[in-house]
């Protein structure tokens, strides 16, 4: 799915940066009804993890009372250049992958 | 008598198209976006929170991809976007000389899909139609809207003027009642606003999803408690083009993102 990803390109080392994460899906809570009034089953994003270099920086679990297309920010040190990976996992084994790489001086 | 006619005339045509009645000077004329508040501002102006870009980038997968018994993608006729659609979505809904009557963007898509690609047409506010108007309005992005110049327009535009005007509904009110009268004032909280449709289709929070114009006209046609129009009837486009006639010189906005 499309994600969108804004982590800064360069910064100085030791620096505390931003990284802003928004991703596409619909976040069905799975209380709603249709109008024949059948359940509509769940179907959300239950985890998201970000990993720097392999090592995992931040992890967050979503829950039905998420908005679609969910937007996450955070902070982190910038500590040396390389990757940042980013997952989604969700119901019906949806699973959801981005990176962005930063230099830093 | 026939020089007081010509005098009166000439008068009329010095003064130029004078605004109709209730009509909003061009000076005046603000978008939904000068209605809302700093953190739905914000998060229209990032294109990193923007909801909105989420189906544009969807949008932009779907300009390349071949599709229909023809196999051929948008980009194989209009090559690259940036350049070929911008301004486009600005002056849409368009006159079509085949059908004789104005279209809107989606209706233009899907016209294409038919006649070009062979292709099946896209339903109203299916995730891909979004996604490739978005992306075409995205390329408009700040371009002033020019919608309804093409003189052939005139009728249509006056039927969206009139459809715009009448009252309707077990509330008994006309789009003019709030949008012309009483915008700046407030709804159960909520602004009201001007009505300019500058930034369709757009991410609309209480949808959580991107919407077409027609979507929202139609809420707002079940607000007033009247039956809806269907999607691309012929006075849903007339309302339509009339709504960005009268947001002429506007900069488009798609994707915008309001409450």
């Amino acid at each position: 799915m499309a994600a969108l990803i804004n982590v800064p390109s360069r910064a100085k080392r030791g620096e505390i940066i931003e990284i802003r994460t928004l991703t596409s899906h619909i976040m069905e809570t799975g209380f709603r009804h249709t109008a024949d009034g059948k359940l509509v089953p769940r179907d959300i994003i239950t985890s998201f993890i970000c990993r720097y270099n392999g090592d995992e920086i931040f992890r967050a679990d979503l829950f039905p009372a998420i908005a679609a297309n969910p937007y996450l920010s955070f902070f982190t040190v910038a500590k040396e250049s390389g990757k940042f990976e980013f997952e989604w996992i969700g119901d019906n084994g949806y699973s959801s992958t981005a990176t962005a790489s930063i230099t830093v001086e | 008598m026939i020089a007081w006619r010509a005098i009166a005339a000439a008068i009329l045509l010095v003064t130029g198209p004078a605004l109709l009645a209730g009509e909003i000077p061009s000076d005046a004329r603000r978008s939904g976006y000068a209605f809302m508040g700093p953190d739905t501002r914000a998060m229209q102006d990032d294109d990193t929170a923007n909801p909105g870009m989420l189906f544009v980038l969807d949008g932009e997968q779907l300009w390349k991809k071949t599709t229909g018994t023809a196999e051929k993608a948008c980009a194989d006729c209009h090559g690259d976007a940036r350049g070929s659609m911008k301004g486009v979505a600005a002056r849409y809904p368009a006159f079509d000389k085949a059908l004789g009557r104005p279209i809107t963007l989606d209706q233009r898509i899907n016209l294409c899909r038919a006649n070009h690609q062979q292709a099946t047409p896209l339903p109203y506010e299916s995730r891909d139609l979004l996604a490739l108007s978005a992306f075409v309005g995205r390329q408009s992005r700040g371009v002033p809207i020019t919608a309804g110049e093409d003189p052939q327009l005139e009728p249509f535009v006056e039927q969206g003027r009139k459809l715009f005007m009448q009252r309707e509904g077990q509330l008994n009110l006309a789009c003019t009642n709030c949008h012309d009268d009483n915008f700046d004032k407030r709804l159960a909280g909520a602004p009201i606003t001007q009505g300019q449709p500058a930034g369709y289709p757009l991410y609309r929070l209480e949808w959580q999803t991107l919407g077409s114009l027609e979507r929202r006209l139609r809420s707002c046609m079940s607000g007033v408690r009247a039956q809806a129009y269907d999607y691309g009837s012929p006075e849903l486009v007339a309302l339509e083009l009339y709504l960005m006639s009268r947001a002429r010189g506007l900069p488009m906005e798609t994707p915008a993102v309001r409450p």
